[in-house]
């Protein structure tokens, strides 16, 4: 578990500069719906923040290469068209996503994302469940 | 000033993902995968997230702004409705069907995986569907 530690403490140093310095909520799913449908002068530090998102996974594929390697074989490309429209139409129905309610909202101690993390996490649970059953596999 | 340190957050952002094993969608399904081989691990990703950043938060709380802006954009809705209930579920079934969450699905875009690509896509014309909805019904 240390890695996923290192890692965790290294996102949480992440958010924190992004709440320090801008004031702003490091929520993965509202950057990128401010991006797609923009706001007056809300939109530069959006795009940066996606731009140092790729710029950190073309770093990874130096450092730490085995970070895009996958085992899950029960996959189509099916399966990632319908979990992306899942994904895109929760994360703002929900107002939020992993990153927004389950690292900075706990960390506020908000209910609403104590609770969006409990169901969301839950609902994952759920998902792996009903994949494994009908494929045989994760 | 503020595009650089958005820039850094999310640089940083990206190498904590891919180090603690967020970009690996079986590493992701491992760990909801409770009722079968349950790999605890990721755990580690959110204890390490959430210690760091409720010290920050509670250290900086009573301040009256951040260093580069007027005021603290956090949100301010309190109300646990069925909009917040319902999207988390659809948001979880949809994570734990391909593993991905948003943050991890953008970092992934550089590996050029096709199912990525299609997974990033995909989420992008949700949430345009999403905007037309909520104008249409939840306004």
């Amino acid at each position: 578990m240390t890695a996923a530690l290192i890692g965790g403490a290294i996102i949480g140093v992440a958010v924190s500069l992004m709440l320090v310095f801008n004031g702003r909520v490091t929520g993965i799913s509202g950057i990128v719906s401010g991006v797609l449908s923009p706001r007056k002068n809300d939109i530069s530090w959006r795009i940066l923040f996606l731009l140092g998102l790729l710029s950190g996974g073309v770093l990874l594929r130096f450092i730490q290469p085995e970070a895009f390697q996958n085992a899950s074989n029960n996959m189509g490309l099916i399966d990632y068209a319908v979990a992306g429209l899942l994904v895109g139409f929760g994360t703002l129905l929900g107002n939020g996503c992993t990153s927004g309610h389950g690292v900075c909202g706990i960390s506020r101690l908000s209910v609403r994302s104590i609770i969006a993390t409990i169901v969301f996490i839950t609902f994952g649970v759920l998902s792996v469940f009903i994949f494994k059953t009908l494929r045989g596999g994760v | 000033m503020k595009g650089l340190i958005s820039f850094i957050v999310g640089l940083l952002f990206a190498l904590g993902l891919g180090l603690s094993g967020m970009t690996q969608t079986h590493v992701v399904k491992g760990f909801l995968d409770v009722f079968g081989n349950w790999n605890l691990n990721l755990m580690g990703v959110m204890i390490g997230a959430i210690a760091v950043h409720s010290i920050v938060y509670h250290l900086i709380k009573k301040k009256e702004s951040p260093l580069f802006d007027s005021k603290f954009h956090l949100p301010t809705k309190k109300d646990l409705d069925g909009r917040l209930i319902t999207g988390a579920a659809i948001f979880g079934l949809g994570w734990g069907w391909a593993g991905i969450c948003p943050g991890p699905g953008i970092v992934s875009l550089v590996s050029g995986d096709l199912n990525i690509v299609v997974f990033i896509l995909s989420m992008a014309v949700s949430m345009y569907a999403f905007k037309f909805y909520e104008e249409k019904f939840l306004k």
